[in-house]
């Protein structure tokens, strides 16, 4: 017999009675007075950074130092200034290595966590969101839930495909309980919301 | 002495250590009441993911094939594999097909279980942990002391002395800040030179296909992002039905675990990126058995999130090494004994039974029932030491007869000071009452 077919045959002879899946839906989950005011509340608290945009988007990005500062810019939001690279000319992710900031374009917002869900990333060349030494995550404004209940009934999960949470920036606290920002990935999220009407 | 007893007074000797770790892991504690203290329905999350986590367990072998179905429907390989070696047999098997002799990996306490880095080592693959816990331990060649911060029982000076060693920082460096960037210039290096990547799986969700991994760092991001090849390695008991019921653990899974909302990272995978190709192992070892058997069932809902070792006052104590186990803690001591009894005999009795651990526990695993059942069921088969046998069984006739409770209760009032006893190494007897707790009570009744 194969692995699978033994595993599988162990585990219906081991398998309890059938136990009914509860209703998720039961929960009455945490809601805030203000939406937007938490997530910004809770962008910081995960180490990020959070920004009202009432007007156009690039002088809210030219604001962001690390964006002031980069040279090598990925941009997956059209019409971002300084984007100047393109991603579907890439071959091979490893070129992306030296990328210096990224903007991503978010389809949803979470109150509770300050969670953004990031679908588009590139595809093939997800990578930029990762090897980027800083983020910009641009949110429209009436795209925030207050908790991830509410996420996963507005949200539909890439198949197939990638798609995240992405709550701040890249950290870590493994010497000796210490946050480090900035372990892996991006040392710096900063989440552009945008007014309602884009 | 057992042996979580020995290696715990290894640990002990040093007593400024024992009670730096001690707070250390209290710290991250108390900062999951705090993220509890946000969330009103805390208590009925964890019902809920306990009762979900109960309705998976009680159709598994569909889920699994849902889940196969629709993972191959998204592209990805399925593998399966009844224990450890068939697990190790099968990454490798991976690696050689596709020439892979450099291989990245993020946190998998599944392939800690399986010793599958020792195993591909033997085989010439160079395996690089990138979580950075996970890096350190690595370089020193020894096992996570904990599940979600590995190198919790070290001391950034010790990282720093390694970093000299391995990395060339230099001599003397112990900022945090700087000893992580050093290892981010250096796991970098490893990521873009990386043939293939795996990860571990914290949820798969059978309605989708798809499996979830969570990071702080994004090395889980970075190590499937670049190389060609993905590997994900995932226990059974990873399956959620949907990504409705998903919700439930994301939010309880971090919480539990830092005190953190959410992780930074939170990924979803369906199938492979374009022209990349991605795998997925499922194994069982031993998770079936567990299954089987009613009383430690509940233990195939761990989320993995650790909180019942931040809790443990003997795993404050003892260190993680001590219980010479992939997981420690409280879970791992009821885990351990199902794979080999005799040899984690011990395990069950590293515990007070305080029954903190079930307290904090996500979904309400019954960790303490669980200790005291293995307590039962090991010394019914002869594995517990002669002497632990012969008090217990003392202890029992003794508790049975109300005339053998008082008359040994007078003997101890008078003598206990003088027996020698271990417990008293390391503290100090309180004095002993001159009378009954009986005898007290009839005074205060009386005088009434």
């Amino acid at each position: 017999m194969s692995a699978r077919d033994e595993i599988l045959k162990a585990l219906r002879a081991a398998a309890p009675q059938a136990v009914p899946l509860p209703d998720v839906g039961r929960v009455s989950a945490v809601r805030y007075p203000d939406v937007r005011e938490r997530f910004a509340k809770s962008m910081v608290e995960v180490g990020g950074r959070c920004v009202l945009v009432e007007g156009p988007l690039e002088p809210a990005l030219a604001a962001i130092p690390e964006y002031a500062a980069a040279r090598k810019v990925v941009s997956l939001v059209p019409g971002v200034a300084k984007a100047n690279v393109d991603l579907s000319s890439i071959r091979d992710p490893r070129d992306l290595r030296d990328v210096d900031f990224c903007v991503l374009p978010a389809e949803l917002g979470v109150a509770e966590n300050g969670a953004c869900w990031i679908v588009d990333h590139g595809g093939a060349n997800r990578a930029a969101a990762f090897l980027t030494q800083h983020l910009a995550v641009v949110l429209r404004g009436d795209s925030l839930v207050h908790n991830l209940h509410e996420a996963y009934q507005r949200i539909a999960i890439p198949s197939p495909g990638f798609a995240m949470w992405l709550s701040g920036p890249s950290k870590t606290a493994d010497i000796e309980q210490a946050l480090v920002i900035g372990a892996h990935g991006a040392r710096s999220c900063t989440v552009l919301v945008t007014a309602q009407a884009r | 002495m057992t042996e979580h007893a020995a290696r715990a007074a290894e640990f002990v000797k040093n007593d400024a250590r024992l009670h730096w770790h001690d707070q250390a892991v209290w710290f991250v504690r108390n900062k999951r009441d705090i993220a509890r203290s946000f969330v009103p329905e805390w208590e009925e999350l964890r019902s809920l993911g306990s009762q979900i986590k109960a309705h998976t367990l009680s159709r598994l072998a569909g889920y699994l094939e849902e889940f196969e179905r629709n993972a191959r429907a998204a592209g990805a390989a399925v593998h399966w594999a009844r224990d450890a070696d068939e697990h190790n047999r099968i990454v490798h098997g991976i690696l050689r097909e596709n020439g892979v002799t450099r291989l990245v990996k993020s946190k998998s306490m599944l392939t800690e279980e399986c010793h599958l880095n020792e195993y591909l080592e033997a085989h010439g693959v160079e395996v690089v942990d990138t979580d950075l816990g996970e890096r350190i331990v690595q370089f020193r060649r020894e096992p996570p002391s904990h599940i979600v911060m590995p190198a919790i029982h070290l001391k950034k000076e010790e990282i720093g002395e390694l970093f000299h060693d391995k990395l060339g920082t230099p001599r003397g460096l112990a900022d945090p800040k700087q000893l992580a960037e050093a290892a981010r210039a250096h796991l970098r290096e490893k990521f873009l030179a990386a043939q293939a990547g795996l990860t571990g799986v914290n949820f798969a969700i059978a309605s989708t296909g798809g499996v979830v991994v969570c990071t702080n760092e994004g090395n889980a991001d970075l190590g499937t992002a670049l190389p060609p090849i993905h590997i994900a390695c995932m226990g059974v008991e990873k399956l959620v039905p949907s990504p409705r019921e998903l919700a439930v653990f994301l939010r309880l899974l971090a919480r539990s675990a830092t005190g953190q909302p959410i992780t930074a990272y939170t990924s979803h995978f369906h199938g492979p990126r374009p022209g990349a190709s991605m795998h997925i192992v499922i194994v069982d070892h031993g998770r079936s058995r567990i299954l089987a058997r009613e009383e430690y069932r509940n233990s195939l809902k761990c989320i993995r999130c650790a909180a019942c070792l931040n809790t443990c006052p003997v795993y404050r104590r003892s260190g993680g090494h001590s219980y010479g186990v992939a997981v420690a803690g409280p879970i791992g001591s009821v885990l351990a004994p199902h794979v080999d009894p005799k040899k984690h005999a011990d395990l069950p009795f590293a515990s007070t039974l305080c029954g903190s651990c079930s307290d904090v526990c996500p979904v309400r695993i019954d960790l303490h029932h669980q200790l005291l059942a293995w307590r039962g069921e090991l010394a019914a088969q002869g594995l517990v030491p002669l002497r632990k046998r012969v008090v217990s069984r003392v202890g029992r006739w003794v508790l049975a007869r109300t005339w053998a409770y008082r008359f040994f209760g007078k003997l101890a009032r008078i003598f206990a000071r003088y027996v020698p006893n271990p417990w008293t190494r390391q503290r100090e007897l309180p004095p002993m009452p001159r009378e009954s707790f009986r005898a007290q009570w009839r005074k205060r009744v009386r005088a009434r």
